[in-house]
């Protein structure tokens, strides 16, 4: 399962953990990006907070919880590649994955349809 | 996350409910596909479709095409038809040596308040006469009245019209002599009246990026034909508002409003090496600016705080407002970070703040708070990267 907030992230649900990354729409409003700071592994997230740093030549951007849950691992190859999250942000360029306090809160988020519409 | 960052120049624009105002170059920005931001009061083109990291090295490497249109182009004309005049008036408000300057040159200088603050920095050329003063854009309507206050009424101001377009790089001498040969002689910080495409233009040889290249002020119903005219050469790509800031950065080149302003004198600014000598203590004409006591005195006491290189040791960019501290933990912060990112051509973060004196020696290790962290810099010699000046 797909889905997308409307601060521009995207989570796809495996099980009950879910990858989470920055929309193409976002990494293209930012640009060239040059420094990806991730949550650490075991870290507890509550939905909203500042979990990751993107920063482009121009700007730092904080990326939010999407959901509540637990960091279980992060994405080191976006790190050592920070642009790499702009050029392939909902592939490769994932930032950290999440298990989530409540999977079924996935229903109260945007699917791509959704999404396309928000971010027009 | 926020994308309402991602458009973010600095100096933060004025917020005003005046729509903004159009640069001659307006519609063709908009043909090139830019993103357009406001700045400073105007519609400036941020980025063009390649991006700011590749119009950034772009202009390292070969050329980029600015508009700096918003920028204040001001005249000032002694009815008399003596430039001298002009010359002395303007040495009442600008520590710099304007009456030794040639004609046909320019030079970098300031505005300085009764304090010794930084009112604007601004380039002067010596015209026969006339003089021609580049403010910036933030200032322009402050500067203009400012030398409409202090300058005898005999000699006329006018905020000239024109477009203001930069060519700078290594490529730029090379692809401006194909359009006007005799821009080739010309030496850094010399000022031509030039014909280009037909259109009467003054070109500096000068720029706000390290490298070599030119400001070129074109009449406004011109500009777009001279610009297209440039950027029809394979070597000139057009470069946003972005990259002209990460430019100036790694050329360790002050932006008013941000590593410079009221509140810093030149000398702290370690801007003391624009004060000609012949207004230092001891010269021919000393003092007599605004705040001279005080700019002087501090030339000879020495700084209490200066402003300087930061390398961070990390990859993690340190902007503009982080608080610098003596050590790793504790303390009081003991100054900021005033302009600080990514530098493209470093492939590393870089950045510009004041520090007391005694941290200011290159080597010295520092630290700046980045989202609860204090991440490490190293004091470094400016400019990051070498000037490309065309001196000889």
């Amino acid at each position: 399962m797909l889905r997308f907030t409307d601060e521009h992230e995207w989570l796809r649900l495996d099980g009950d953990v879910a990858t989470v990354g920055i929309t193409a729409h976002a990494a293209e409003q930012l640009g060239d990006l040059v420094f990806v700071e991730l949550p650490k592994v075991g870290a507890k997230l509550t939905k909203g907070e500042a979990a990751a740093v993107v920063e482009s030549v121009k700007a730092a951007s904080d990326v939010y919880a999407p959901l509540s849950g637990e960091v279980t691992e992060v994405n080191e190859a976006a790190v050592a590649d920070p642009a790499s999250v702009g050029t392939d942000p909902q592939g490769g360029g994932w930032l950290y994955r999440l298990k989530l306090d409540d999977p079924s809160a996935m229903d109260e988020l945007m699917d791509e349809a959704a999404y396309a519409a928000f971010a027009k | 996350m926020s994308l309402q960052a991602a458009g973010a120049v600095s100096p933060v624009a004025p917020v005003s409910a005046d729509p903004l105002a159009q640069t001659p170059l307006h519609a063709l920005h908009l043909r090139l596909g830019a993103k357009m931001v406001p700045f400073a009061g105007y519609a400036m083109p941020l980025q063009y479709p390649a991006g700011l990291l590749k119009e950034h090295l772009h202009t390292r490497a070969a050329a980029g095409l600015f508009d700096v249109s918003h920028m204040g182009q001001i005249a000032l004309t002694p009815r008399s038809g003596d430039g001298a005049e002009a010359a002395r008036a303007l040495e009442a408000l600008i520590p710099i040596d304007i009456l030794g300057l040639p004609e046909g040159r320019q030079r970098y200088g300031f505005l300085t308040d009764e304090a010794g603050g930084i009112l604007d920095d601004l380039m002067v050329a010596r015209l026969p006469g006339r003089l021609h003063v580049v403010v910036n854009a933030a200032n322009k309507a402050a500067g203009f009245a400012r030398f409409r206050a202090h300058l005898p009424d005999d000699i006329d101001m006018t905020l000239v019209p024109d477009a203001l377009i930069a060519l700078q790089g290594p490529k730029a001498a090379e692809v401006l002599a194909r359009l006007a040969p005799e821009t080739e002689a010309m030496r850094f910080m010399d000022v031509r009246a030039v014909a280009i495409l037909g259109a009467p233009c003054l070109v500096s040889r000068s720029g706000y990026t390290g490298e070599d290249g030119f400001e070129i002020s074109v009449p406004a119903e011109h500009a777009e034909a001279v610009a297209e005219a440039l950027l029809a050469e394979a070597e000139v790509l057009p470069v946003g508002l972005g990259a002209r800031d990460s430019l100036r950065l790694e050329a360790g080149l002050p932006l008013h409003g941000a590593d410079i302003d009221p509140g810093t004198n030149p000398v702290e600014a370690s801007l003391a090496w624009a004060i000609s000598p012949a207004r230092r203590r001891g010269g021919t004409r000393e003092g007599g600016f605004p705040g001279a006591e005080k700019i002087l005195s501090a030339m000879e006491a020495g700084p209490s705080r200066r402003r300087v290189g930061l390398r961070p040791e990390g990859r993690a960019p340190v902007r503009a407002e982080a608080p610098l501290f003596a050590a790793e933990a504790g303390g009081e912060p003991v100054g900021r970070v005033t302009s600080g990112g990514f530098g493209p051509s470093v492939g590393a973060p870089v950045a510009m703040g004041f520090l007391p004196a005694a941290l200011t020696a290159p080597g010295t290790r520092v630290f700046a708070e980045v989202r609860g962290q204090r991440l490490p810099l190293v004091v470094s010699p400016l400019p990051f990267v070498p000037a490309g000046f065309k001196r000889g």
